[in-house]
């Protein structure tokens, strides 16, 4: 998604970007980016949360009009649900215990693509 | 004990990295890096501007993949989505669901502030990118293809939003 907003910057369309994984956009390197710090998936607000995806919405237009130069973030005010403090440590996390099951998903997937 | 709420970004680079390896895979990916990033300036205050709003999720019946299961650019028009969207890509699954378009296509809450003045004007399109592990594909295909696309309808700025 970055690659495609570089692309429309450079081509004379202002973007902004909002997103939840702060270092693959910076990486990248964008124009603008609202960074969401929520879990993948859910980048404009909570779900069923219309006040907050308005107000995040309206945030980016902010961005969009304020920033002075390239690799501007601005982080959402808001935090993930306060029942689920837990959620950082998901995504992708590799426990000892799972190591068996990761190789075998790992090497069906590559049988499947030689296939 | 350590503090899971402290607040620090999740480093998706490196949690990725460690899991490709343990699913067995020995060249690990390269995320796309640039020094130079461009930079247009705001030729009107957004009050005045047509936005387009950019997504990854694609159509429901899945019309935006080819027979070889690539994901294509497809457009949809904001006054008549998609009932249903194939998010099926890399997002956390067990923390959260994408049951509400509007967490990650915001047409609703773009129509709000079209309505109270904040935005001019949504565009009548809205886009997929598909967000490929081939970073040529999206630079050299996809990119120039959204680009066209926007243009088709005179669009001024664009809000990309990334599952």
């Amino acid at each position: 998604m970055s690659l495609v907003a570089r692309h429309l910057e450079a081509s004379g369309i202002p973007t902004v970007i909002i997103g939840s994984a702060k270092d693959i956009v910076e990486h990248c390197g964008v124009p603008r980016f609202v960074f969401s710090d929520f879990p993948l998936g859910n980048p404009c607000g909570h779900p069923w949360d219309k006040d907050m995806q308005v107000a995040t919405v309206r945030l980016a237009l902010q961005v969009l009009e304020n920033a002075s130069g390239p690799r501007t973030t601005v982080r959402s005010p808001f935090e993930w649900k306060a029942n689920d403090p837990e959620w950082r440590e998901r995504y992708n996390r590799v426990r000892a215990e799972d190591r068996e099951k990761l190789l075998a998903i790992g090497e069906a997937r590559r049988k499947e693509r030689k296939a | 004990m350590q503090d899971k709420s402290s607040g620090l970004p999740v480093p998706y680079m490196e949690r990725t990295r460690n899991y490709y390896r343990a699913l067995g895979y020995t060249k690990d990916y390269v995320w796309a890096n640039h020094t130079d990033v461009p930079f247009t300036r705001m030729a009107k205050p957004v009050s005045k501007m047509k936005v387009a709003l950019i997504t990854t999720a694609g159509p429901g019946d899945r019309s935006h993949r080819d027979e070889r299961n690539r994901r294509h650019v497809w457009s949809g028009q904001v006054a008549n989505p998609p009932a249903t969207f194939d998010t099926d890509m890399a997002w956390d699954k067990e923390s959260t669901h994408t049951d509400d378009r509007e967490t990650f296509l915001p047409i609703d809450a773009a129509q709000r502030l079209v309505s109270d003045g904040a935005l001019g004007a949504l565009a009548p399109s809205f886009h997929t990118a598909p967000t490929d592990y081939s970073q040529q594909k999206t630079t050299e295909q996809d990119a120039p293809e959204i680009l066209r696309r926007l243009q088709d309808e005179q669009v001024d700025a664009a809000i990309l939003t990334a599952l």
